[in-house]
């Protein structure tokens, strides 16, 4: 044997150690136990999942009862049919919203990363540049996005710029925050074996910055697609190349009210589902190291 | 000789004096530990040595051609300092990627350094899945990884149990004794660098400089036998004299 810990002849006095060391062996070659088992997913999911059917029973009862008119609240039976006899028209208009949404969130992570690598290059360029990138931050969408579909004559470009000002700002500061977190005692490590700039951005600063830049996603993700709605909200644009915003607005000047709760339910889900996704693409990447998505033992 | 520092200042851009007029000199395969009370400037020196940080005045010589550190050096840091996101078998391998060692190259070598601290086996694990002792052994293998002629060691088993840190204290004498790379050793504890090391030497507190000197001539191969012998409790005794006077001067 080539370990040390047989070399000495002192191996039975630190035997505990060594002990740990035979039992944590074994443990990764036995298999680990199963993760999502069914009575997990079921206790997981049962709970939310009766909240919303319980309301949305009642919703229904109250409606009937009420003999509320379709025009001021439609029932979610009613919603759904509707979204089944709109699919024609509403689907495409979803496909519209998350072109622009997916490209604005695609437009922001790249922007977003860049603007952050260029920040951590010089404190200097990070000061100087911070405080617009708040300014853009804060400034109600609503009130700007008027001003960008005047100035910019394209449509789908104008709402883009929309969505993407809403969505880059977390991956900025998140992805700034990351990529100055690194470890001290690594960066030190990283200058005593002699690691050029370039070899500490990439094996380094970069995957110390993921935990960060991931959790900036996920919210972008959400935002890019707030975003996009509220820029055609305020576009209004019709034709062919209406998004689920402009279903909206039109289902609302024509009465159609539960086609307006059908459009309102997809923008909701999409939303869910982006939120789901990110979620889940970060849960893969960090799942091996991070304590956010490591499984706690016990 | 394999380093001299002489007459070194250190003083921090905030104003600290950590350093005043030390000198110290490392000999070829010795085991030198650098004792004493918590933030006196031990850890400054290692850093110093290492290159982390410049003298503000005084000298650092090397043996070497042209007074530069020959052959590699390795340091292991108080806390074991690995890369969350990569395996034990990439952390190790991290001085030799950083160095742009061909894979074929590099493979023999981090297989040979996780073996030499008892870590087969582990090559696929992630930092999170080791314990304390396990992590502090693969920071020791990363340093192990380049072969370095001098190893650099700072505190780094204080923040172990005891069981774990008399463990891994016999393991690394075991691999002194085969490799006899030039040690040094910075802690706090009399008894740990007593047993350990072959020269001690004892600093004030800050600013920190080399009051005295103690060397140790135990027997060769150290274990709980000597940890339990008179000889021991008479160098214990003695440094911890050492250590009294440098406290008062």
């Amino acid at each position: 044997m080539s370990s040390i810990s047989s070399l000495g002849p002192e191996g039975s006095a630190g035997g505990v150690e060594m002990r740990d060391l035979e039992t944590a062996r074994a443990g990764r070659v036995a298999a680990r136990p199963q993760r999502w088992d069914v009575g997990r997913i079921v206790r997981l999911v049962l709970p939310p999942a009766g909240v919303g059917f319980a309301g949305l029973v009642i919703w229904e009862a109250v409606v009937h009862l009420r003999q509320i008119p379709v025009y001021i609240l439609p029932g979610p039976w009613l919603i759904l049919r509707t979204l089944v006899k709109d699919w024609g028209t509403l689907y495409p208009s979803l496909l519209v919203t998350l072109a622009i949404a997916g490209a604005a969130l695609l437009v922001a992570t790249v922007a977003g990363v860049m603007i952050a690598i260029l920040f951590t290059q010089s404190r200097w360029i990070e000061r100087s540049l911070f405080p617009y990138a708040v300014i853009l931050q804060v400034t109600p969408i609503v009130a700007i996005a008027p001003l960008i579909i005047i100035w910019v004559k394209n449509i789908p470009i104008a709402l883009l710029i929309c969505a993407w000002l809403v969505a880059f700002f977390p991956i900025v500061s998140n992805t700034t925050l990351g990529l100055n977190s690194a470890d001290h005692n690594l960066l030190n490590l990283f200058q005593l074996y002699g690691a050029s700039r370039r070899q500490v951005f990439w094996h380094l600063r970069l995957p110390s910055a993921m935990p960060y830049f991931l959790g900036g996603l996920r919210i972008s993700g959400g935002l890019a697609l707030i975003g996009a709605v509220v820029a055609e909200f305020v576009a209004g644009t019709g034709g062919t190349q209406s998004g689920l915003a402009y279903r909206v607005l039109e289902s609302g000047y024509t009465m159609q009210i539960p086609r307006m709760f059908a459009a309102l339910l997809m923008i909701t889900c999409t939303g869910v589902l982006t939120f789901v996704a990110l979620t889940v693409l970060s849960h893969l990447l960090l799942r091996k190291w991070h304590e956010s998505a490591a499984e706690r033992e016990g | 000789m394999i380093v001299r520092l002489r007459n070194v200042d250190k003083v921090y851009a905030n104003g600290v004096v950590a350093l005043r007029g030390l000198d110290l000199d490392v000999g070829e395969g010795e085991f030198l530990s650098l004792l004493g009370p918590s933030g006196c400037g031990k850890s400054t020196v290692l850093r110093l040595v290492a290159g982390l940080g410049e003298v503000s005045s005084g000298r650092i010589e090397w043996s070497g051609p042209a007074g530069q550190p020959t052959g590699d050096i390795g340091f292991v840091f108080q806390e074991p300092t690995l890369m969350p996101w990569a395996t034990v078998w990439k952390n190790v391998l991290l001085p030799l990627k950083l160095r742009g060692l061909a894979p074929d190259e590099s493979a023999p070598r981090v297989r040979e350094a996780i073996a030499m601290v008892g870590l087969e086996g582990f090559e696929k694990a992630y930092p999170r899945e080791l314990s304390g002792g396990m992590k502090m052994r693969v920071s020791i293998a990363r340093a192990l990884v380049t072969r370095p002629r001098l190893l650099l060691m700072d505190e780094p088993f204080a923040s172990l149990d005891e069981i774990t840190r008399f463990k891994l204290d016999n393991d690394l004498l075991a691999l002194w004794a085969r490799q006899r790379w030039t040690v040094v050793f910075v802690t706090h504890s009399v008894y740990e660098s007593v047993y350990l090391s072959t020269r001690i030497a004892v600093m004030t507190a800050r600013p920190g400089r080399t009051a005295g000197e103690v060397t140790v001539d135990g027997p060769d191969a150290r274990d709980e036998t000597f940890r339990t012998s008179p000889l021991y409790n008479e160098y214990c005794r003695s440094v911890s004299t050492r250590l009294a006077e440098a406290g008062r001067a």
